[in-house]
């Protein structure tokens, strides 16, 4: 479950409801210390390593990893999903005490926390033990070089979700590339038809995404070397990304609706959008959101996302969530014990996968007869694994995320909205957010290449 | 304080003269220790005000004179960070829009809440009771919970604004767009604050001596004669204290579009308000040098801004006395 970050409201309920939690790390560094606040029963007296995580079946995965260890014991909180949180853990990072031991943060984050030092490098704690878990492209994204800051759990493979009841109406084939999608869409528009998709200026990552998916490489960063950043977010394929969704903004065949909003939610319920172009994540979103209860009920399918280039198989992620170890934790070796050992027991990762609240990255379920061949529900019992998510996750490469994905991102959506309202090109955009971004990151002591 | 200090300083040189030390240390003494009490008794004040309004002031003070990079130290900046404020756009957009807000909610409040205690001060049956209650429910509503109701209102799938176009088969217009944001804003900060307004324009005119009334009548006043000339002029103290009140609220505008950013489709950004700007500063970016600063520089142009208002009304603002 990924970026459910931006579930507007419920975030906000969360970021309320969280004031009152605080981390248990401040705890007199006692061998045994006893926590407060946790959500969880402990199943022993074992040491204590406090969590804070928001994924929904968190409850079970808690206890799955409790009731397995006699050595150490999870202490669970909820301190918001995704943003929320992070604010949390920015001010207990600042204030010096207050952050938890074990932290969920998405995979995007991690480099802006990393060069504050506020996590801890897991390779000397056998973070490299599970390195085989897992595939290359999950892997950069949790490393910078021979460090490991995190261990992966879930991943975003992205697709393109679609209403088969809408294509087969208009007589639509699920587009294979983004030319055929535009032309789609025109005829869909031209019939009469519901929008085709959907530009949401709240979901920049995505955005990001599919802008690397033609070949943009939006920033190039290495924490070896902390003070370099080179930025380059006006090159040609971002650019090109940008015009085209631009483009179908303007000829009135994509809605610039916000995402994941109860808006959105009734839009694709109604049948208002005939394609969602997401994460792998997506489906199991759509149905906690109440999505595939009505009498659209199976009339949802997945096919690959559509390429720039007719044959290739260029694949992208999107959200996707990670545990790490905090500096702050008292006793290191014992929470990164935690981080490579929740979430990744066969029982919590069934219990995830089959109600699509994540799409794993451990090899050993990617791998797994009963999830390769799982007919999926909300997709009408399409082989959705098999035929989309498993080859889509197998081909990605990994990303190279900045170290300030909370700025960006807020950048680009306001690039987005100006996009949205007609008042810009994309390329103007790029070209806009390439001067904000270095100018940023000067104001931060970067030097820029 | 003026009145003690200029007694006995005034008094007492001619004093000095004709019975040297004896008077004098005793008004001394006894002035120390009518000080003494004096301290007593504001001491529970005095701690409370400086603990947690001069103390956290005085910090984000020193913090705002730091500037720290995410690639790099802290390092003692000066006023660099004031330069800063004074030049970012985000900043100067956002104290930009929001003196246009000021300058068009605060009339508009002003007559809403002055026409209903007007209107409810001349009724005097049951129904103007119930009345006044319903005007003052929306402040009585928590504001978080307000704008979450006004969301869901203004909403284009399930707001009642879109179900009554839909009778014509039109789109009803989103109130949350670019070009509409500030109509949409406008009216739920009206609806939440002038219920409360109204509540002390009322007060202000139930204190009002009904002779005055009387003697208006008989000089053959009517009711607006009696509302124009007698009432508003009477409640003008009320009035000034309302604008600044309303005025130093504006300036910080925060919840409101803090909570409707979600829904709002992005118009709302992370710095569409200076005190929006300075929250995302600290907590979502970091920067809670920059965001101290920020938040002192708009602490200087609210300070502007009322200084200008009080000198602007400086006759009638003798009646805030």
């Amino acid at each position: 479950m990924a970026l459910v970050a931006t579930v507007a409201a419920m975030a906000l309920a969360a970021t309320l409801a969280g004031c009152s939690q605080g981390g248990g790390s401040d705890a007199q560094g006692a061998s045994n210390p006893k926590l407060t606040n946790c959500t969880n029963k402990m199943m022993n007296d074992a040491p204590q390593v406090s969590v804070w995580a928001w994924y929904p079946n968190m409850a079970k995965v808690v206890d799955n990893f409790n009731r397995a260890h006699k050595d150490v014991q999870v202490c669970w909180t909820v301190a918001g999903q995704g943003g929320p949180e992070y604010a949390k853990f920015q001010t207990a990072i600042s204030a010096g005490k207050g952050a938890p031991d074990v932290i969920m943060l998405e995979a995007d984050q991690l480099t802006g926390f990393e060069i504050q030092k506020a996590l801890v490098d897991l390779a000397p704690y056998g973070a490299n033990d599970v390195k085989k878990n897992f595939s290359d492209g999950a892997w950069k994204d949790v490393s910078q070089g021979s460090s490991v800051y995190a261990i992966p759990v879930d991943g975003g493979p992205m697709a393109m979700i679609y209403r088969k009841d809408i294509f087969t109406k208009y007589g639509i084939t699920p587009p294979t590339t983004w030319a055929e999608y535009a032309q789609a869409a025109e005829k869909v528009k031209a019939a009469g038809g519901p929008l085709f998709g959907d530009l949401g200026s709240n979901v920049p990552a995505a955005i990001t995404a599919l802008m690397a998916q033609k070949g943009a490489v939006p920033f190039t960063y290495n924490l070896q070397d902390p003070k370099n950043i080179s930025i380059n977010l006006d090159s040609q394929p971002s650019k090109d990304v940008l015009d085209y969704w631009a483009g179908l903004v303007k000829k009135g065949v994509v809605g610039t609706q916000d995402q994941f909003t109860t808006d959105y939610i009734a839009g694709v319920v109604g049948g208002k959008y005939a394609t969602y172009v997401s994460a792998a994540w997506a489906p199991g979103y759509l149905t906690g959101a109440g999505v595939g209860k009505g009498s659209e009920k199976g009339s949802f399918a997945v096919a690959p996302l559509p390429q720039w280039n007719a044959g290739d198989q260029v694949s992208v992620n999107w959200g996707g969530s990670t545990f790490a170890v905090t500096s702050q934790a008292t006793n290191k070796k014992l929470a990164a014990e935690v981080a490579k050992g929740i979430y990744a027991d066969d029982a919590s990762l069934t219990d995830g996968w089959k109600t699509q609240t994540i799409f794993p990255l451990n090899q050993g379920v990617l791998k797994s007869d009963a999830f390769i061949n799982n007919p999926v529900d909300f997709f009408n019992g399409q082989t959705a694994n098999k035929d989309i998510y498993i080859p889509a996750e197998n081909n990605y490469k990994g990303f190279n995320y900045s170290p300030f994905s909370v700025y960006y991102y807020a950048q680009l959506q306001a690039e987005i909205v100006k996009i949205n309202a007609g008042k810009i090109s994309g390329s103007q955009a790029a070209t806009d957010l390439q001067a904000t971004m270095v100018k940023y990151a000067k104001s931060q002591g970067f030097t820029v290449k | 304080m003026a009145p003690v200090g200029s007694t006995t300083t005034t008094a007492s040189p001619p004093r000095t003269a004709a019975r040297p030390s004896r008077a004098r240390s005793g008004s001394a003494k006894m002035l120390a220790r009518r000080g003494r009490t004096g301290w007593i008794f504001i001491a529970p004040f005095a701690a409370v005000f400086v603990l947690f309004l001069v103390a956290p002031l005085a910090y984000a003070f020193y913090l705002s004179l730091f500037t720290k990079g995410l690639a790099t130290g802290t390092v003692f900046s000066g006023i660099d960070n004031y330069v800063k404020a004074f030049t970012d756009p985000s900043f100067l957009n956002g104290v930009w829009f929001v003196v246009r807000f000021s300058i068009v909610l605060i009339p508009v409040q002003m007559l809403v809440s002055l026409a209903a205690a007007l209107v409810l001060d001349a009724l005097t049956t049951r129904l103007a009771r119930f009345s006044r209650l319903m005007i003052f429910l929306p402040y009585a509503i928590p504001a978080v919970i307000g704008a979450l109701m006004w969301g869901f209102l203004y909403s284009p799938t399930f707001g009642p604004l879109q179900q009554l176009f839909s009778l014509f088969n039109a789109q009803a217009p989103f109130l949350l767009s670019q070009g509409n944001v500030f109509a949409g804003l406008l009216n739920v900060v009206t609806w939440q604050w002038a219920g409360y307004y109204m509540i002390i324009i009322f007060a202000a005119l139930q204190g009002i001596d009904p002779s005055i009334y009387e003697a208006a009548k008989l000089d053959g006043a009517n009711w607006w004669q009696v509302a124009i000339r007698v009432k508003i002029p009477l409640v003008a103290s009320a009035l000034v204290l309302i604008l600044v009140f309303a005025l130093i609220g504006t300036l910080q505008f925060f919840t409101e579009p803090q909570v409707l950013a979600p829904v709002a489709n992005g118009t709302i950004t992370p710095d569409f308000t200076p005190n929006i700007y300075a929250f995302n500063l600290a907590f979502s970016y970091a920067q809670f040098n920059y965001a101290s600063a920020i938040s002192f520089a708009l602490g200087i142009v609210v300070f502007i801004a009322v200084y200008i208002f009080m000198f602007a009304t400086r006759k009638r603002g003798s009646l805030l006395k």
